[in-house]
């Protein structure tokens, strides 16, 4: 097509649909949003962590609020959970994490338990009250064992 | 736009004679190529005059456009050197190929005009792309030069749309817009009626006599080539010889002879074969 | 001359090697040009309404079709599981991470690749780009340039479209036809694809591949032998070079990323 405002225009046209496809894959698919770093920052330490990756989400009552941004072991030798959390929130300091499984086969994430003090949790403390991964493989051969003592 | 009058011809005529000593605006010495396995030339020597009209003639396949790409740095040769103005061309990297380039407009034989922009962005190209002048001083030049050319109407018009007689001389407007030094010329006549071939005959001899812009041209057309060349290279077996028109016509030479006396027992009616 | 079998393998190595060289060199010269002035926009929007919007109709097209067909199978299959209803995740999933990218990038390289081949050698076969270089213009720059980076931004764009297109037509295969909740097809579809693991990547296997694309077609079409079955075996030379180093790099992001 010979250069022309139409033809601008058509091209300015598909270049904005284009990019709008993109962004609905994106944003609406993919549930990208824009998190950027300087949450509220916290860890947690737990005796077994099962599958739990970088980037599981963090939830409260089952609404993401944050994601695991690191897991490292402490001097311990525990697993340490850096947990990267919504800066609005006011987090009683006995609030509990568990490591949940979404579903019975899927990925696993963080829940938070908000307790009922007063004061609140603040950036790069930790918190208390861990409940580590439950195991299927435990479960069950704690159930073997159950049964077989009788 | 008018032919050279009965005066100047016969100016241009005189001074044929006096031409060996008029400086050599492109040189080739000593060139080695080959295509292929094939030998095109083994140790071309031949030279060109400034401000003079230069036609190159010789039978199919017997390199003359190959020489034309040579001088232009389209073909880099096995060996030797190729001067023009001044520069061995031999020697230049693409980067400085385009430097030298600015000096040089080159006429294709079926035009090389982009077939996707009309004859207005294509004769407007070099002036868009070096230049800093405005658009309405471009437009002014782009019709000045096609008017020249005698195509004053075909601004929006795509190549396709010309005949091959006004794509060659929309070709030419476009290569000597930046006005170059030199022009080169691929078979301009070859393929024209016998009207298109004195129209671009007459062009070819204003730009000379006008504008003092040496001329390289390749033809088979050996009428035009007889009446506008200052100097005649005839190559065969890849070697040259040259001479004024008058020299060559009484030449002895065995070869010359054979391409000259086809012509006069069979004369071209300005068509080529 | 008769070759031993060694000296044509030495004589073939050396040659591709050489013709690697080539290639690298004129990625090179593309790049260059790229992060150089003139930027040629105008050129570029043009070669943007060739690859882009010329391509639309069939990208959509095929987009719509190959989504409702994985919405068919995919419920005929899911179905014997009583697990119709991830049908919108299975889709969704097919598309996003394979697919979209791979099918679109085919489409295009058959469409736009070749047309693009055909264009650049036949403009060397009629003296154009050597016309160029007489008025000091670098082809690369003027031709190569525009045409290679307007695949490369075009492709991710078609690729989006594709999928899109295709997620609307297993949808109407699912929903309308089939019975599955539309809820259900759409919830499952976002739970089910995350920016991260799939969105991603899906764009860079898009924008890798119209890179890639790109290349292939420009290349072939100026290292074309200026003659008629020159420009007809750069067409066809490039939708087969350029269809199957797709779908080899397919392979190789998909193993590299873990996509």
């Amino acid at each position: 097509m010979q250069p022309s405002a139409t033809r601008d225009l058509i091209v300015g046209l598909f270049v904005a649909i284009g990019l709008a496809a993109i962004a609905y894959l994106s944003i609406q698919v993919g549930g990208l949003s824009y998190k950027g770093p300087g949450g509220l920052r916290l860890y947690a330490v737990f005796d077994e962590i099962g599958g739990l990756k970088t980037r599981a989400p963090v939830a409260i009552a089952g609404v993401t609020v944050g994601q695991v941004i690191a897991i490292d072991l402490d001097d311990a030798l525990r697993a340490r959970v850096t947990l990267d959390i919504d800066p609005r929130l006011h987090l009683p300091s006995d609030t509990s994490a568990g490591i949940r499984t979404s579903g019975l086969l899927g990925d696993q994430f963080i829940a938070l338990e908000p307790g009922a003090e007063e004061t609140t949790l603040a950036g790069g403390e930790e918190i208390a009250m861990t409940e580590s991964a439950l195991s299927i493989e435990r479960l069950i051969g704690k159930f073997v064992q159950n049964s077989g003592v009788k | 736009m008018s032919a050279p009058s009965a005066a100047n011809l016969a100016a241009r005529t005189e001074s044929k004679s006096s031409r060996v000593s008029s400086e050599l605006r492109i040189l080739l010495e000593d060139v080695h190529l080959s295509f292929g396995g094939r030998p095109v030339y083994s140790g071309l020597n031949c030279g060109f005059p400034r401000g003079k009209i230069s036609v190159l003639m010789g039978g199919s396949g017997s390199g003359k456009s190959t020489l034309l790409r040579l001088v232009a740095g389209l073909v880099r040769p096995d060996k030797g050197r190729i001067l023009v103005a001044d520069e061995d061309v031999t020697a230049l990297s693409e980067r400085e190929l385009y430097r030298v380039r600015e000096r040089i407009g080159m006429l294709f034989q079926h035009g090389a005009l982009l077939d996707a922009m009309t004859i207005f962005d294509n004769v407007a190209l070099p002036l868009r792309e070096h230049t800093e002048l405005s658009e309405r001083d471009i437009a002014a030049e782009v019709s000045r030069r096609l008017a020249a050319v005698g195509l004053p109407d075909t601004e929006l018009l795509m190549p396709r749309q010309l005949s091959g007689g006004m794509l060659r001389r929309a070709a030419l407007a476009r290569a000597i817009i930046s006005d170059p030094e030199i022009v080169l010329c691929d078979e301009p006549f070859s393929g024209l009626d016998p009207v298109n071939v004195r129209r671009i005959e007459k062009l070819l001899v204003e730009l000379n006599v006008r504008l003092g812009i040496t001329l390289l041209v390749t033809s088979h057309h050996i009428p035009s080539s007889l009446r506008m060349a200052d100097q005649i290279t005839f190559l065969v077996n890849g070697e040259a010889v040259t001479g004024t028109p008058a020299e060559l016509q009484k030449s002895t030479d065995k070869r010359v002879r054979e391409f000259l006396d086809a012509e006069r027992d069979d004369p071209s009616p300005g068509v080529d074969a | 001359m008769k070759l031993t079998a060694l000296e044509t393998l030495g004589f073939r190595t050396v040659n591709l090697v050489a013709h690697l060289g080539r290639m690298a060199a004129f990625i090179g010269a593309i790049a260059m040009q790229t992060v150089r002035p003139p930027w040629r926009v105008r050129r570029f929007v043009g070669e943007v309404f060739d690859v882009g919007v010329l391509s639309l109709a069939i990208v959509c097209l095929s987009g719509a079709t190959v989504g409702a067909v994985l919405g068919l199978q995919g419920y005929t299959t899911l179905a014997r599981f009583g697990a119709e209803n991830s049908l919108g995740a299975v889709v969704g999933l097919s598309l996003v991470r394979e697919l979209g990218p791979v099918l679109t990038a085919l489409l295009v390289t058959g469409r736009a690749g070749s047309a693009m081949a055909a264009e650049i050698a036949s403009m060397v076969t009629t003296e154009q780009l050597d016309g160029l270089r007489m008025m000091s213009i670098d082809p690369v720059d003027f031709v190569v340039k525009p045409k290679a980076l307007a695949m490369l931004v075009s492709m991710p764009m078609l690729n989006a479209l594709f999928i899109c297109f295709a997620l609307f037509g297993g949808y109407l295969v699912g929903v309308e036809l089939l019975g599955v909740d539309g809820g259900t097809y759409v919830t499952s579809m976002e739970n089910a694809i995350t920016w991260e693991d799939d969105v991603a990547g899906t764009l860079l296997k898009s924008v890798i591949f119209g890179g890639l694309v790109g290349f292939i077609a420009t290349y072939r079409g100026y290292t074309a032998t200026p003659t008629s079955a020159g420009v007809s075996a750069a067409t066809t030379g490039t939708v087969v070079v350029g269809s199957v180093t797709v779908l080899l790099f397919d392979y190789i992001i998909t193993a590299l990323w873990g996509v």
